[in-house]
């Protein structure tokens, strides 16, 4: 169903479905990985079966992401990549959080906020997927000094990964009309050319 | 496994006081590796007691026999052959849990209550509550915790808790046929120590001593050495043992920074909509749209 047939097409069903995918999988990870990171978090393993349970399925959750992130990766990676405009963009985002954002410089698809947040996601996930593999002791048994080294990485790469996530579905509830794009795939003309100014002319031709 | 509950002075991954109403003694395992004869009795009645049976080995060419600590044998005589001035030397060094003051796999364990450490000293598993992610490897720094492959399980000595919970020696204590291995309270244990330490030196071992390293808050296993300025003699026993500083980070003051670091950015989140308000599309914007689809 069409609400407006003028809507413009943000995302493809491949495209959405991949995001949820990976999206389902990091909630999954990151209720399950909290349990073991701090005593207050634990009650949240129950919701897996328990510890052991929760033990036994977040590192194969884990590599089922990798493998759906790394589809990801090879979708976005060309429109992320930053440019001057985007660097400005970065200088000047404290106007941006302030909730006034008419004068920030022209937007593609899209701006350099997410473009930042996609490569910090791509080093957080590298670095969880490599430190995970030390620290999956079902599946490998490595010298003691990389698997400490591999539990510190991973634990500081998860939680840069959570906060950076937090901020990232925060994001698209404060932009009002960003939310469909990635459930419907389509968004408005107005909202394009607010946002993503460079986009909608390019996307219009207007 | 165990018998107590009152006397609890430390419990894996819990953030409030342990059931401590019973304050007992300290005790102590003292292994005087001076008259030990490596003949193996501790490994049996370790394995009688706790009624555990390790699949047979093979013999790996030297006396070791199993070679390594496994989640069925908890203790295990190491046999070092080292040359002392001019001298062979045969160094037997039983190997297993040294009941550290300062746990670090405690300190890492992720499971509320499968690890304690009794106010006796004791730090025992409780393999009912253990998930069974190693974590406690992680942060033993005398690579005893072993998991098991059968039921995923971490096990090492528990000194016999339940032995000494009722006032029993441990098993391999009881067991020794040359009182290598004593048990008691810690200090008398220490100056039981300082006699054998004091007979060594009459006998030229200089440098004999006791080992109870401070790195990890002294042990309640500890060893008298003939050579006690090289512990690494021993089968590799380490001169400093310590937690880790990477474990100490990692399940030490980062802990609970990080958690309130995420809870602050989702409460910044939050409060930044409430202040702020959303970001909508402005009516202009819209208007203008509008027109430009008519043309």
């Amino acid at each position: 169903m069409i609400r407006d047939p003028k809507d413009l097409q943000r995302y493809t069903p491949q495209e959405r479905a991949n995001h949820w995918v990976v999206g389902i999988s990091f909630i999954l990870l990151a209720l399950s990985g909290l349990a073991f990171f701090h005593p207050a978090f634990y009650p949240l393993s129950y919701l897996f079966g328990g510890g052991t349970w929760a033990r036994i399925l977040h590192p194969y959750i884990g590599v089922f992401m990798a493998f759906f992130f790394v589809l990801m990766f090879l979708r976005f990676r060309k429109l992320n990549v930053l440019t001057k405009t985007d660097k400005e963009w970065l200088s000047r985002v404290g106007e941006m959080v302030d909730g006034n954002d008419h004068n920030m410089p022209e937007q593609g698809k899209y701006n350099g906020g997410q473009k930042a947040m996609f490569w910090a996601s791509v080093v957080c996930m590298v670095l969880l997927l490599v430190s995970g593999v030390l620290i999956w002791r079902a599946q490998f048994e490595l010298p003691i000094g990389l698997v400490r080294f591999g539990a510190v990485v991973h634990a500081v790469a998860a939680v840069a990964m959570i906060a950076l996530i937090v901020i990232h579905a925060y994001a698209a509830i404060w932009v009002k009309g960003t939310i469909r794009a990635m459930w419907y795939g389509s968004v408005t003309r107005a909202w394009a050319k607010q946002h993503h100014r460079a986009w909608y002319r390019e996307v219009t031709g207007k | 496994m165990a018998l107590q509950s009152l006397d609890i002075k430390q419990r894996s991954a819990t953030t409030t006081p342990a059931p401590s109403v019973r304050q007992t003694m300290e005790v102590a395992k003292l292994i005087d590796v001076s008259t030990c004869i490596g003949c193996k009795a501790c490994q049996a009645a370790c394995m009688e007691w706790n009624d555990i049976r390790d699949e047979v080995g093979s013999n790996s060419g030297v006396y070791d026999n199993p070679v390594d600590l496994t989640a069925k044998s908890w203790t295990v005589m190491r046999f070092a052959e080292v040359e002392e001035g001019g001298r062979l030397e045969w160094l037997i060094r039983k190997d297993g849990c040294m009941h550290c003051a300062d746990p670090g796999c405690l300190k890492a364990c992720p499971a509320p209550g499968a690890i304690v450490q009794y106010a006796n000293g004791v730090v025992d598993f409780h393999q009912e509550n253990c998930i069974g992610c190693g974590y406690c490897i992680t942060g033993c720094p005398f690579n005893v915790p072993r998991i098991s492959r059968e039921d995923n399980k971490a096990y090492k000595c528990s000194l016999c808790s339940d032995r000494v919970a009722v006032g029993q020696a441990p098993a391999c204590a009881k067991a020794c046929p040359t009182g290598a291995i004593q048990f008691g309270s810690k200090s008398d244990m220490k100056d039981y120590a300082e006699k054998r330490i004091g007979d060594l030196k009459e006998r030229g071992y200089a440098k004999a001593g006791l080992y109870d390293p401070e790195g990890v808050g002294g042990t309640h296993v500890m060893y008298v050495l003939h050579h006690a300025d090289r512990p690494a003699l021993y089968n590799g026993l380490p001169a400093n043992p310590a937690i880790s500083p990477l474990v100490s980070l990692w399940k030490g003051f980062a802990k609970p920074l990080a958690s309130l670091a995420i809870g602050a950015v989702a409460l910044g989140s939050l409060f930044h909509y409430v202040m702020k308000g959303p970001n909508e599309v402005s009516k202009d914007i819209e208007k203008e749209v509008e027109k430009e689809a008519e043309q």
